[in-house]
Parts: structure tokens; sequence; C-alpha cells
């Protein structure tokens, strides 16, 4: 093949869902980005999944309708496919394979980059610890972020995920640092109305311009939703290590990206795993989930914040269980909470942040933190289960201090989880929040906590 | 003669060659332009399968494949403590030498510093006879690690000649040569070895020495023995990659390989960054003296995963032959379970349960076959053990799958974590209903010689308290607390106090990290004994309510945290204050 121009093959042999049979193939490489024509002139997007034998398997990003196998023509362009990247991508608006939205040209390349990424050397990363402030206490005192983590929002359809997303993108904040930092924004197979608000929410706190928007939408094609995280992740990638910006990536829905997988493996015929998902779903979210991170000697950072909406919120379904066996944690969303008119509706004992440990203590938050969020979690779990017992046996029947519980738990919901969607509290405020929750308690309950910590911030009311 | 094929189909990792009829089933071969690694799993006529341990993108039809002959190997010798490296045993130093913070392809290296000096000490003399296994010096490998040099298990034997005297060598030195039947054999400080094969032994032991790990669910309730195999299941969030850590860095062994199978990337990060800052409680050296990682993270190709826990397990092995107790943590098999599936999936077999394929069962119990307490070959005798422990990350945190359901069959040791006890932070969530151990009569000898006598009996009042309060919480559910009589109320009181100042374990806290024997023993005992004392101050008329509003709670309560390995005696102090406390309030009768 030569280098520019490519080598035409008209002769397709077979179409069958997203995936068309290329015969005749002789110069063809795995992952090989293809562009098919149509009769009427369209270009559309495709790589190879499989050569040999004189055949290749290709995926068609944009969808396989419309194509005929008389008129189709397909070339082999010689490389994988590449995402054009420069610091003039923030501000912009890209559709799900890349492509300029917002009406105006291709941004000037500073470089074209693979958009599968390669993975990073374990050896290179280093260990995230920076505590990010995203001001809503449930996650700052109770399941910490910190810059380089993967930490997911597990939801269900209808609830206020993007609520909480948007208001994290806002928010997050490191404090006492001025670095910079930007938003990526990827959404995949969602409602255009969610796509807009989240616009929206970056426009009106001034973000808009430190941010670069993907938008797959739920009436763009399905297989697009394959390549949307993957140039995303590129950009963030780019603006992270190329130009040491601290960069948080907003990806949302994940269940439509697992579904767009399905489908191709439904098509090649494979042996399916749960669920009729692919067994190597595991692996391949893996290698967007793993692009999180920070690496040794250079400046930037990427955050990941995928939202994956649980069907029937079933959080063993293989998407949610295969993410958090990849990810550093999960936010939880509960349907309860959010029945009630809680905001934000986090299910805590459900949700966890891995490298919360590392992020919090003396230095970043404060020495009492991680002894004080301990022994919330465990009050809070008390209180679940006084409560389901107060269902059965009636208030009569508990003890009193069964009953200072159900008051720990109402406090908690009330005065530490709720939070308008506006609201920004700095640490100390939730920690204060946190000991007021904990001085509810009598001493010899707190088994999590130092006394010399006790001595210093209970405060009996 | 090595066989040269060409590629004729690519898909993922797996590719398939022609012209491969020289090709020996598990040879490794490179594959294509780049010189990428990969191994043949089935051979056709003249065309072999090849799973590719690269990223295979942008390979072609056409491009060359070449046999190297040998079957996938590790390289045995000094140097390889403290490294980092891929699933076929390339540091990940290197490799970011040669292709910066990303991993390239088809890069080759060397597994250790071949041109390093080590001051090498022999300890056989020439004119020797010497055979398989035995040790001819030694060298300092690590301040921890006195590594032997010894003649490879498959080696001729012979007499030993031109031993060199004591200095400085470096790996590709001949140290000596053996003569036999007119061939001379040269030795050197490495020798390689195929990874899929087992190392051999003179014979095995019983497994009656426990493997302390410091952690007191672990080593009281559900113990493991050096050269046993035990397996931690649990849902994500349930802490296996704590518990892991934990022993990796607690445990009383001499070396430690640590696999992350398929896991993230940041946890290998913490390891390298974390084990150098950790001192060895028993030597006080830095624990990366005496650790190997094997890392083939999650977003690494899959079919170095699948060799990741060979590569693992002959390694340690290699030191189990020196005499040497190494542990071997796996996190986690249902990943390499999940790249032998992929891989059958792209062989197009005849998929069993889930798509696994139908050896699945027989791979993982020859993977957990290579535990084992064993005297090695060749002289001096001596004997060494490979504790193998594996993580399993079960789907839907169900424990029917069928990862976890073949590897209860294989091991010995079984930690149940549970996502509920996760949830209310019950860490480490080891579930102690549904957890066992197959040694604990093994090395109940162990306890009662070394701790204390009635460690059995004492270990086993405590544990039926836990047994009772899981009966008793049914009625709970149902009617409520204030159902239960006084006695049985303060079974819930003490089953709380044994979870609380026993079971749980913060890995995160200085003191309590780690937990020693005799500390783990007292606090049990302590936890019992306050039961007695209590059921006896019930029947004299106490109220259950000075029982639980006893000062001494909250310091029992606290002890793990509060009183150091070194400092017993306040344990003691603690005991006398319960029986004081105690007697204060026998006898006085409380109107309720």
């Amino acid at each position: 093949m030569t280098a520019e121009g490519g080598v035409q093959y008209s002769k397709i042999a077979e179409i069958k869902g997203p995936l068309v049979v290329v015969d005749d193939v002789e110069n063809a490489a795995f992952d090989e980005l293809v562009e098919i024509e149509t009769t009427e002139g369209e270009r559309r997007l495709g790589k190879v999944l499989e050569v040999g034998n004189g055949k290749a398997i290709v995926q068609v990003f944009e969808g396989t309708t419309g194509l005929s196998i008389s008129g189709t023509k397909a070339k082999f362009v010689g490389k994988v496919m590449e995402m054009p990247v420069s610091k003039e991508v923030l501000g912009r608006v890209f559709d799900g394979l890349g492509k300029p939205k917002d009406g105006l040209p291709d941004p000037i390349a500073d470089k074209f980059v693979d958009i599968n990424g390669e993975p990073m050397n374990p050896e290179q990363r280093e260990y995230p610890k920076d505590f990010i402030q995203t001001g809503v206490s449930v996650i700052d005192g109770l399941m910490t972020l910190v810059r380089g983590q993967k930490l997911p929002i597990f939801s269900g359809s209808g609830m206020s995920h993007n609520l909480l997303a948007a208001q994290i993108a806002r928010q997050a904040s490191v404090v006492g640092t001025q670095d910079d930092f930007a938003v990526v924004f990827a959404a995949i197979g969602v409602q255009y109305s969610e796509a807009e608000y989240f616009r929206r929410s970056l426009e009106e706190s001034g973000a808009l311009k430190r941010s670069v928007l993907f938008l797959n939408t739920a009436d763009d094609p399905a297989i697009e939703r394959i390549i949307t995280p993957r140039v995303a992740l590129t950009v963030a990638e780019y603006l992270a290590f190329d130009l040491g910006m601290h960069v948080l990536v907003v990806i949302t829905d994940m269940t439509n990206y697992a579904e767009a997988l399905r489908e191709i493996s439904a098509a090649r015929e494979e042996v399916p795993g749960r669920k009729g998902y692919p067994g190597y779903l595991y692996t391949d979210l893996s290698t967007l989930y793993e692009r999180a991170g920070k690496l040794n000697g250079r400046k930037g950072s990427v955050t990941q914040v995928p939202i994956l909406s649980m069907p029937s919120d079933d959080i063993t379904h293989p998407i949610p269980d295969l993410t958090g066996y990849i990810t550093e944690g999960q936010i939880v969303v509960g349907r309860d909470l959010f029945r009630q008119g809680v905001y934000p509706p986090i299910n805590i004992l459900m949700s966890l942040s891995r490298l919360m440990k590392d992020g919090i203590g003396e230095g970043s938050t404060r020495e009492d933190h991680s002894e004080v969020s301990n022994q919330v979690y465990d009050a809070y779990s008390r209180a679940q289960e006084v409560r389901a017992l107060a269902g059965i046996v009636g208030k009569a029947g508990l003890t009193e201090i069964d009953l200072k519980y159900m008051d720990v738990g109402d406090t908690f919901e009330k005065e530490f989880l709720s939070q308008a969607t506006d609201e920004n509290r700095t640490i100390e405020e939730t920690l204060a929040l946190m000991w007021k929750i904990v001085s509810k308690l009598p001493k010899n309950e707190i088994t999590k906590i130092k006394d010399k910590y006790v001595e210093q911030y209970y405060k009996e009311e | 003669m090595a066989a040269q094929g060409r590629i004729v189909w690519v898909s993922g990792p797996a590719v398939k060659a022609d012209g491969m009829s020289d090709a020996k089933m598990y040879e490794t071969v490179t594959v294509g332009n780049s010189k990428l690694v990969g191994e043949v799993i089935r051979l056709t006529g003249d065309v072999a399968f090849i799973q590719v341990y690269e990223s295979t993108s942008g390979l072609k039809p056409g491009e060359p494949v070449v046999g190297t002959g040998n079957p996938l190997s590790v390289l045995l010798g000094p140097g390889i403590i403290g490294q980092l490296y891929d699933g076929i045993q390339r540091p990940l130093r290197e490799l970011s030498k040669a292709s910066g913070s990303f991993i390239g392809r088809g890069i080759t290296t060397s597994a250790v510093d071949m041109t390093k000096k080590y001051h090498f000490v022999p300890t056989a003399s020439n004119g020797d006879e010497v055979s398989a296994g035995n040790i001819i010096g030694t060298v300092q490998e690590t301040d921890l690690i006195e590594h032997s040099i010894m003649l490879p298990p498959d080696h001729a034997g012979g007499k030993l000649s031109n031993l060199v005297s004591e200095g400085d060598y470096d790996l590709e030195t001949v140290l000596a040569t053996t003569e036999k039947d007119g061939q001379s054999i040269e030795v050197k400080m490495y020798h390689k070895w195929p990874v899929r094969k087992p190392r051999p032994y003179n014979k095995r032991y019983d497994p009656t020495v426990p493997l302390l790990t410091g952690q007191r669910v672990i080593d009281t309730f559900f113990p493991i023995a050096k050269g046993g195999t035990g397996s931690i299941p649990g849902a994500f969030g349930t802490g296996k990659t704590v518990t892991l850590h934990q022993i990796a860095k607690w445990a009383d062994s001499q070396v430690v390989v640590y696999i992350g199978c398929g896991e993230r990337g940041n946890e290998m990060t913490e390891v390298l960054v974390e084990f150098p800052h950790l001192k060895d409680p028993r030597s006080g050296k830095p624990l990366m003296d005496r650790t190997v990682l094997v890392a083939n993270t999650s977003n690494m190709p899959v079919a170095a995963r699948e060799a990741s826990i060979y590569t693992g397990v002959t390694i340690a092995e290699y030191y189990r032959d020196m005499g040497k107790d190494v542990v071997l943590v796996a996190d986690s098999t249902s990943r390499w379970a999940e790249s032998l599936r992929e891989m059958s999936g792209r062989l197009e077999e005849m998929p069993a349960e889930e798509g696994y394929p139908s050896y699945l069962a027989s791979r993982l119990a020859e993977f957990y076959e290579r535990a084992g307490r064993v005297q090695a070959v060749g002289s001096p005798e001596r004997d060494g053990s490979v504790t193998l422990i594996g993580a399993v990350s079960p789907s839907g945190g169900d424990f029917t799958e069928p990862v976890t359901t073949h590897t209860m069959r294989f091991i010995k040791t079984f930690w149940a974590l549970d996502a509920k006890l996760a949830y209310s932070r019950h860490y480490p969530s080891i579930n102690w209903m549904n957890s066992y151990s197959g040694y604990l009569a093994d090395i109940a000898k162990w306890w009662s010689e070394n701790i204390s006598e009635d460690w059995f009996s004492i270990r086993s009042e405590t544990y039926g308290i836990l047994q009772r309060e899981d009966t008793l919480k049914e009625i709970v559910r149902l009617l409520g607390p204030e159902a239960l009589p006084d006695e049985e109320k303060l079974i819930l009181e003490v089953a709380r106090m044994v979870k609380i100042a026993l079971l749980q374990q913060n890995s995160f806290d200085d003191v309590d990290t780690y937990c020693s024997p005799e500390k783990q023993f007292k606090l049990m005992k302590l936890c019992v004994d306050f039961y007695n004392q209590g059921q006896q101050a019930l029947k004299e008329g106490a109220a259950l309510s000075d029982i639980r509003e006893l000062g001494v709670v909250s310091s029992l309560l606290k002890a793990r945290m509060d009183v150091k390995d070194d400092e017993m005696p306040k344990l003691a102090q603690l005991d006398k204050d319960m029986q004081e406390q105690f007697k204060s309030i026998s006898g006085v009768k409380v109107s309720n």
C-alpha cells in the first residue's frame, strides 16, 4: 500500500449489524483505520477487527444503515485512528468521533495521537494523594476524591447524578493552589437535554472556555460510542501530560458504551460472558478507566468521574460490577434517599473511595479526618440497623442507646448529607458537621477515634 | 531448527501463522516486523496459533514469525528481589527507559542487571561430586536475602572444577564447571527455567507451621500454614487488596512475590512507593528487600496476564529451593481465568460454564499444587515453602460462579469477604461464619507450644460466642433485643466486643496494622474472661447495664490501637482492672 492515497477495495462481501466484511484484502493491518465510501459519496469511518486469509472484518462507527454490497468502497488508511490535539481544543464542542460540532473549523493540530493510548507503566505512575475539595460534604468527608483517581458515580435512571457531576465539575479545587485546570466532558448516548444541561452549567460558571465537550447523543450512531470516550481521554491525556493541566473527565453514561460493545460482540458471534456482554468487557473497560492517573516528573493529572446508570438499580449487573473492580471506589446514588427528596442522595454505606486514606489527614485535611469518618460510617450503619429493627418491634422496643443512633441517622441525613446544588462547603465546615454527628453519641460508644481527638473535638450538646 | 513462518490472520491478541511445522507447543516466537513476543498454544498442520504478549495493533498478514526454540522461561539469579516485572519478566523500570511513561512494544531487556557484581563466597570445593540442586556458593542479594547459587534442577551433575575463589563477579562469569563423561558444563550465577514446569523437590512435608500475618482474624481464627493454600474471594469494595497488601507486608516469610494480575495500576505504584519505607517487623530492614512484584495491570495485554501467574510462581519456587519460606500473593486469579477465557474464545473452543474453558479447573488445580513445604533437591539438605494465596473477584459477589467454586476445591483456607461487613466498615471484612481453615488442627500445636497451652480452648470458646450470637441475632431481628434474657444479652455484648476488639483491625493505624501472636492471644483471653466474669456477675445479681458500663469496656475495645506489641504489661493491668471492677458490682442488687 502506498503511503498516500491508500488502496481502494470495492469488494464488500457481507454486511451484518455494525460490521462489513471486505474481500480480496492484501495489505490491511489489525486495528487499522478504514474509510468507507457509499454510492452517494458519503464517507464513514471504521476499523479492522480481524484480518487474514484475504478478508478483513471492519467495524463501521457510523453504522451500516444505507450501505450496499455493490456500490460501497473501502479504503485502508494505513494508520490507526488518531485525534488531532492542540491547546485550541479548549472551549470547543466535538461530536462523538472528535469532529467539530460547533460550526467552527478543525482546530490546528499540534500533533496527532492514537486514540487507543498506551498503558501507563505502573513504575512511572505517581501515587495520587492530592485532596480535591469538591465542596460536597459527603464526598469530601467520607469518600474523598484525589487528583488522578477514577471514582465513578453509580446511579439509576432518572436520579440526580448529572446535578452532582456538574456540581463537582464547577466546584472542584485543590485548596491553596492556583494550578491550571480543565474539564473534559464526554456524553455517550445521553439525551440532548442532559448534555445541554451540562454545557450550560459549565457556561454559567465560566468554566466553558476551559472545557472540551464530546457529544454523542441518543440519536447518534450507537457504534460511534466505542470511540467517544477514547477521543475524550486522548485529549485529556494531552492536556494533562503535554500541557501540564489538571483535567477532570466526566463521562456519561458508561452503560450505553457497554451496550454498544455488546452489539459488536453479538455481530461477531462471539461466545458471550454474563448477560450477553462479551467476556472481555472487563479488559475493555479497563483500557478506559486506567487512563486516569498521574505520572512521575509531569505536572498534570487525569481524574475521571464516569457516570453509569445501573440497569434496574442492580449493583451486581456486569457493568457496575466490572467497573467497581477497576475503579478506585464508587459513589452510589440511592433510590430511597432520592425518593425522600434528599440531595445529593448518596448511599454512603455502599460508597467508598480507595485513595481517600492517602489524600486526607495531617497536612492535607486534618489529622482526625480518617478516624472521625470511620466513626460516622459506623454510626450511620448502626442507625440503619436500628431503623430496620424499629420497623418491626416499634420504637418502644428499642433501648436508649438505639434511640440515640436513630437521632444520629436523622442528623446525618438532614444536616450533613443534604446540601444545595450551589452550596460549596469547606473541609473545615464538613469536619465540624461530622463531629456534630459523633457528639450525639455517648463517649463510650466512640470506639474508632483515639482519645486525644475525642478530647479535642467532642462537644456534648 | 527454529521455525520460520508468516502471519495469515490477526484478531486481538491471537495470531495464526503458517509455515510453522517446526514449531513446538508452548515455544516462544517473535511475531511481526516489530518483533513482539508470543507463545505457540496450538498447532494444526503447519499453522500455529500464537498468543501475543504485546498489543497487536498494526500487525499485518504476511509479516514474519520466527521461533526461538525455547519455551517461555524466566531468568533466575541474583537481582530479582526488589524488581517490578511485567507478566513475562521484563523489568518495568527498564521498559520506561526505552519507551517513557507509557509501555511501548517489541522491547527486549534482561530480567536482571547482568553486569552487576556480587560478592561470591564458595561453599563447595573443586573436586566435589555435585548433582542437580547443589549449592556451590552464596551471594548477598539484598540486606535481607542471602542468595544461594545452585546447580539447575535439571543439571546432569559431575565433578566440580575451576571453581573461582571468593570475590566479586558479575552474572555472566563462569563460576565453575562440572565434568562428567568428558562433557564440561559451565555454571554461572543464573540459570533459566520454563515457567509452566514446576521445579522438582525431594519430598513434601505436612504444613504444620503457621504463617503468621499479624492479622488477628487470620492468625487466630482462620490460619494458614507455611506451604499452604488460601483464597480470598470478595465483591469489589470488600477490601481484598488491602488484606493482600497486609499479608505481603507482615507475613513472617523471607520472600514475598506479589502478582498484580489484571488489577489497578495505582495499586502496584502504591506497593512500590510504600514498601521501601516500611520496615520488616522482625529484621527492621525495608520490606522491599524481600519483595518481588509482577505487574500485569488490567489494561496491559491480556495474554501476558495469563503468563504472569506462572512467572511469579516459578520465581517463588526458585527461592523455596534455597530453603526459604516464600509467600506468593496473586491478585486476582479471576482476571487470570478471564484471560484464559478470552484466548479460549479466540481459539473457538467449546465453552463450559459462563464461557470459561473446560480446563479452567485443571489449570487452577495445577497452580495451587505448586504450593507446599518441601525438602529441596541437592545438598546441603534444606527445607523451604511456597504459600499460595489467591484473590478471587466473583462477578456480582456471587460465590457460586465458576472461578470461586473451582478454587474452593483446591485450597484449604477460605477467607470469605462480606460486602455487608464492608458496608458497615468492619475491616477486614472476613465473614467469620462462612470462612474456614483446614490447617487449624495442624497448627494448634505450634500455638500451644509457643504462646499458650489453652490457645485452642480459648479460641473455641471465643468462636462459640460468635456462633451463639449468630443464632440469637435471628431472634432479635424478629422480636427485638428486649425479648432476650440477660445472659443472652451479655452474649450479644461480648460478641460485639470480640468483633470490635479482635476481628476488626485498622490497617492504616500505626499500632493496629500488625498484631503479635502474644497480643492476639491476650486480647482474645480478655474477651473470654470478660464473658465468664460477666455471666458470674449476672448470677450473683449484678445488672447487665452495670456490666455494660464498666470502665474497662472502652479500654478493652481500644486496646488493639492503644497497646503496642511491646507493652504487654498494659494488658495485664487491664486484666487486673477488669477483675476489680467486676468485684465492685457483684452482689450489688440493682432494681431495674
